[in-house]
């Protein structure tokens, strides 16, 4: 029912086709295509705004540079924006140095507590782990049945006391230090966070059991009221993360990005089913793809950077052939190659290139490049531009800021001249080589070190451009080729 | 009691958009965006949004009296009209009549299974509790505990069991006793699962196999529920024939406003609230209250 959101900004990307710059009208039209499918994903309408409002900053005007047509351009933005919410680090759960270590869950009624609770034990199991339950739900009817039931499953004890919450915290973790237990996963009853009386009892919870973990389940089908739920929750208990439950259904699951940008508490843990092994760490990415349509954001990215290293390789292959390629290109060139895999494996797979590049190759290991990179991040912007400029008393700074040695910088600036000339020489010959590519229409597999990247046409957008240029984004790969 | 007054502890905060709409006095471009904000904010979804405003515009436009309170007013009656004035009531006749609860996991329908039993007995009528959730742990348990409650029996499978056979066992246990009312409880089950889906349609087949007849399918969303609301009506009432939603959870800070794309959409009306988790905490639904309360202004009131 939802449009995705390569097909919202179809159109738009139409008309701003061949357009040399962007107006705020044209801004606009964005927005509100990617608003709608914001909202439609349930992501908080305060946070729709504070992505709208980055993404307008960044496109109107200054930053729409020649390299890419403005469509490209808004794309970009809005991938970066919603890649910086989305991505950071997958929380992963510590161990109290003193066991045992607590785990404490709470949340809404029915957001799938108690499931997870079981889960949990389940996913300690796998690491090794001995975790024991606790079943503080006194409240709904058979909440301490379901959880022994879930338990007796994954061959875990359970703690329960019909006696009240508090107590019962305090008694289970008592019994978890005698058992010898080195995980213990409080399972509490479903409460709204308006509902004072049930948060201070849950506070009570809270300060027996001093948990290690105070994770808050949320239902991945939760609207607009997710954010302000988790942030009460968040001011009586202070969270930790957020485990993401029901995920096999198909609910885009935006409530998680507002309540991760609201909060700054990660997604632990993703749910995606009523079997205790439906669970998993979460992964970020997934989520993304997830609330603008599945696969979307996936191949926005893809056709994104492909331009990217595209226009960049473009420039730099006209730079190299002119003479000018500065030590910065070479810097992106290395990185490019790394992000392909480990150089040695590389430089095994491009055709020629261990040929060409005999007496080189035997440098290039990970610690090497390491420190290459390290060597030209301490350069100033005109000794990368121009490494004949660094003399003695340069080098001995840049050896200094890079923790390398004179001699090193020495090496590399040798190292980079050869190749320099190298490929002076190679583009001579080679001028006509550029041209045919320029000519070939071939966009199905890009062409990359260690194979290659497939792009689905079909599901893919039709962004304008992005994906258009040709070979030259392999320019790393066709240096000896 | 009604809607309102079980809502007004919910509502205690007037929603900030509507304070500044009256404030401001008079109705300019940013009154519409406010009102704008407050229905998204209540998952009324930005589609149905944008119809109920431009309907609420067109009415205002034409008539040059009126001042915020009265454009209030407009969208308020723009919004009760979609609510419609349906009929409510929950449909017997049959010997017995069989009320089913479908919805996703967790959305409350054991629970409004209880307090509809409680409300029924109440009334004067001999119910059965059919323990149609084989699958989920302790589900036969929980609704055990409001049987008891209730005072009404219960019939219960083995775990796992077919879920068909327990109703089916249910109605004939219900007819053999002359009761009038078997209250059917199934397993949360995702709209998307299609296995899952044809239990449930058999489920509702078998159901009628006997002496008993289904005049109720009740579709259980909670109010919590973002857009994904609508595609769960969609689907569910595909597969069996919903004839009313049951909202829940009605009284927490969530407003519900996804049931205003549902009831237009599917055209199946909103017939029970559920504000809180004990037996009594069952309202029929009031398309006013249910209004005032999505722009939070029942505490005012
Ligand atoms: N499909 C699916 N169902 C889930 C998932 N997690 C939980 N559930 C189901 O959701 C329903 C509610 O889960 P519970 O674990 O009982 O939720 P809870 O938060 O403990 O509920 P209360 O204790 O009543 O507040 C059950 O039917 C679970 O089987 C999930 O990831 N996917
Ligand atoms: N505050 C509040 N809680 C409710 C309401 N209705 C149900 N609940 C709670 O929501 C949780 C889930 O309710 P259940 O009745 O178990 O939901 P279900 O749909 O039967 O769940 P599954 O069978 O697991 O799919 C329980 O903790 C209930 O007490 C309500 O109207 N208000
Ligand atoms: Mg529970
Ligand atoms: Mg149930």
């Amino acid at each position: 029912m939802f449009e995705s959101l390569s097909s919202r900004f179809e159109g738009v990307l139409k008309r701003v086709r061949g357009k040399g710059r962007l107006s705020a009208e044209d801004v606009e039209d964005f927005l509100g295509e990617f608003r709608l499918a914001l909202l439609d994903a349930d992501v908080h309408l305060a946070v729709v705004r504070t992505f709208q409002d980055r993404i307008r900053e960044r496109a109107v005007g200054s930053e729409v540079s020649g390299a890419l047509n403005p469509g490209q351009q808004v794309v970009k933005i809005v991938l970066e924006e919603l890649t910086a919410v989305l991505g950071g680090e997958t929380h992963r759960l510590s161990y109290a140095s003193k066991p045992p270590t607590v785990v404490l869950l709470a949340g809404l009624q029915g957001a799938g507590k108690t499931t997870t609770a079981a889960k949990l034990a389940r996913w300690f199991k796998t690491q090794g782990r001995n975790p024991m339950l606790i079943g503080a739900d006194l409240q709904r009817p058979a909440a301490v049945e379901q959880l022994q039931t879930l338990a007796e499953r994954i061959d875990v004890p359970v703690f329960s006391d019909p006696t009240d919450s508090v107590s019962v915290a305090r008694a289970g973790l008592a019994e978890a230090r005698r058992l010898g237990r080195d995980v213990v996963i409080c399972d509490t009853a479903g409460r709204l966070a308006i509902d004072d009386d049930l948060m201070d009892e849950l506070v009570g919870v809270a300060e027996v059991l001093e948990p290690h973990h105070t994770l808050l389940v949320v239902d991945a089908m939760v609207g607009q009221d997710a954010v302000k739920t988790a942030e009460s929750f968040h001011a009586r208990l202070g969270l930790d993360a957020v485990v993401l439950t029901k995920l096999d259904g198909d609910a885009r699951g935006g409530a998680a990005l507002s309540i991760k940008e609201v909060l700054g508490r990660p997604i632990a843990f993703a749910s995606t089913g009523e079997t205790l092994d439906d669970f998993e760490l979460f992964h970020p990415d997934r989520l993304a793809s997830r609330i603008l349509g599945m696969g979307d954001v996936e191949t926005l990215i893809e056709r994104a950077e492909e331009t990217f290293e595209q226009v960049e390789a473009e420039a730099a292959a006209s730079r190299l052939l002119d003479g000018s390629f500065t030590l910065n290109d070479f810097l992106d060139q290395l990185k490019a190659l790394r992000k392909m895999g480990p150089i040695s494996d590389i430089m095994g797979m491009v055709p020629g290139m261990a040929h060409q590049m005999k007496g080189v190759e035997a440098d290039v290991d990970e610690r090497r490049i390491d420190r290459i990179e390290g060597i030209i991040h301490s350069m100033t912007p005109s000794e990368r531009a121009n490494p004949d400029v660094i003399d003695g008393s340069r080098r001995a700074r840049i050896a200094a800021g890079s923790g390398t040695k004179p001699n090193e910088i020495n090496q590399l600036v040798r190292q980079f001249r050869e190749m320099r000339k190298m490929m002076k020489q190679m583009g001579g010959k080679s001028q006509g080589a550029k041209g045919r590519r320029k000519g070939r229409k071939t966009r199905g597999s890009r062409t990359t070190v260690g194979g290659s990247v497939p792009i689905d046409k079909k599901k893919g957008l039709s962004l304008p451009g992005l994906g258009d240029a040709e070979g030259a984004g392999s320019f790393p790969v066709d240096l000896g080729s | 009691m009604g809607l309102r007054s079980h809502l007004s502890r919910a509502r205690g905060a007037l929603s900030s958009h509507l304070v500044s709409i009256r404030a401001a006095g008079i109705v300019e471009e940013r009154t519409w965006r406010d009102l704008e904000d407050a229905l998204l904010l209540a998952d009324v979804g930005a589609k149905t949004t944008d119809e109920l405003l431009s309907e609420a515009r067109e009415r205002f436009e034409r008539n040059d009296e009126v001042d915020v309170e009265g454009l209030l007013g407009i969208l308020k009656s723009v919004l009760i009209e979609r609510l419609g004035v349906t009929d409510r009531s929950l449909a017997t006749g049959g010997e017995p009549s069989v009320w089913l609860f479908v919805g996703v996991n967790g959305a409350g329908k054991t629970t409004t299974i209880g307090k509809v039993g409680s409300r029924e007995v109440a009334a004067g009528l001999q119910v059965v509790f059919a323990a149609g959730d084989t699958f989920r742990a302790a589900a036969a348990d929980q609704l055990a505990t409001w049987a008891d409650r209730v005072g009404s029996p219960l019939v219960r499978g083995a775990e796992n069991a077919d879920p068909s056979s327990v109703i089916f066992d249910a109605v004939e246990h219900a007819a053999a006793r002359g009761a009038d009312l078997v209250l059917a409880d199934t397993a949360g089950r995702f709209h998307t699962k299609s296995n899952l889906m044809d239990e449930l349609a058999k489920v509702r087949r078998v159901a009628e196999k006997g002496s008993g007849t289904v005049t109720e399918t009740l579709l259980v969303i909670d109010a919590t529920t973002g857009q994904n609301g609508l595609v769960q009506a969609r689907q569910f009432a595909e597969v069996v024939e919903v004839t009313g939603i049951v909202l829940t959870k009605l009284d927490g800070s969530a407003r519900g406003g996804i049931v205003v794309a549902v009831q237009e959409d599917i055209g199946i009306p909103v017939k029970l609230v559920g504000v809180g988790e004990g037996g009594d905490d069952l309202v029929e639904f009031d398309p006013v209250d249910f209004v005032d309360a999505l722009f939070g202004v029942t505490a005012e009131i």
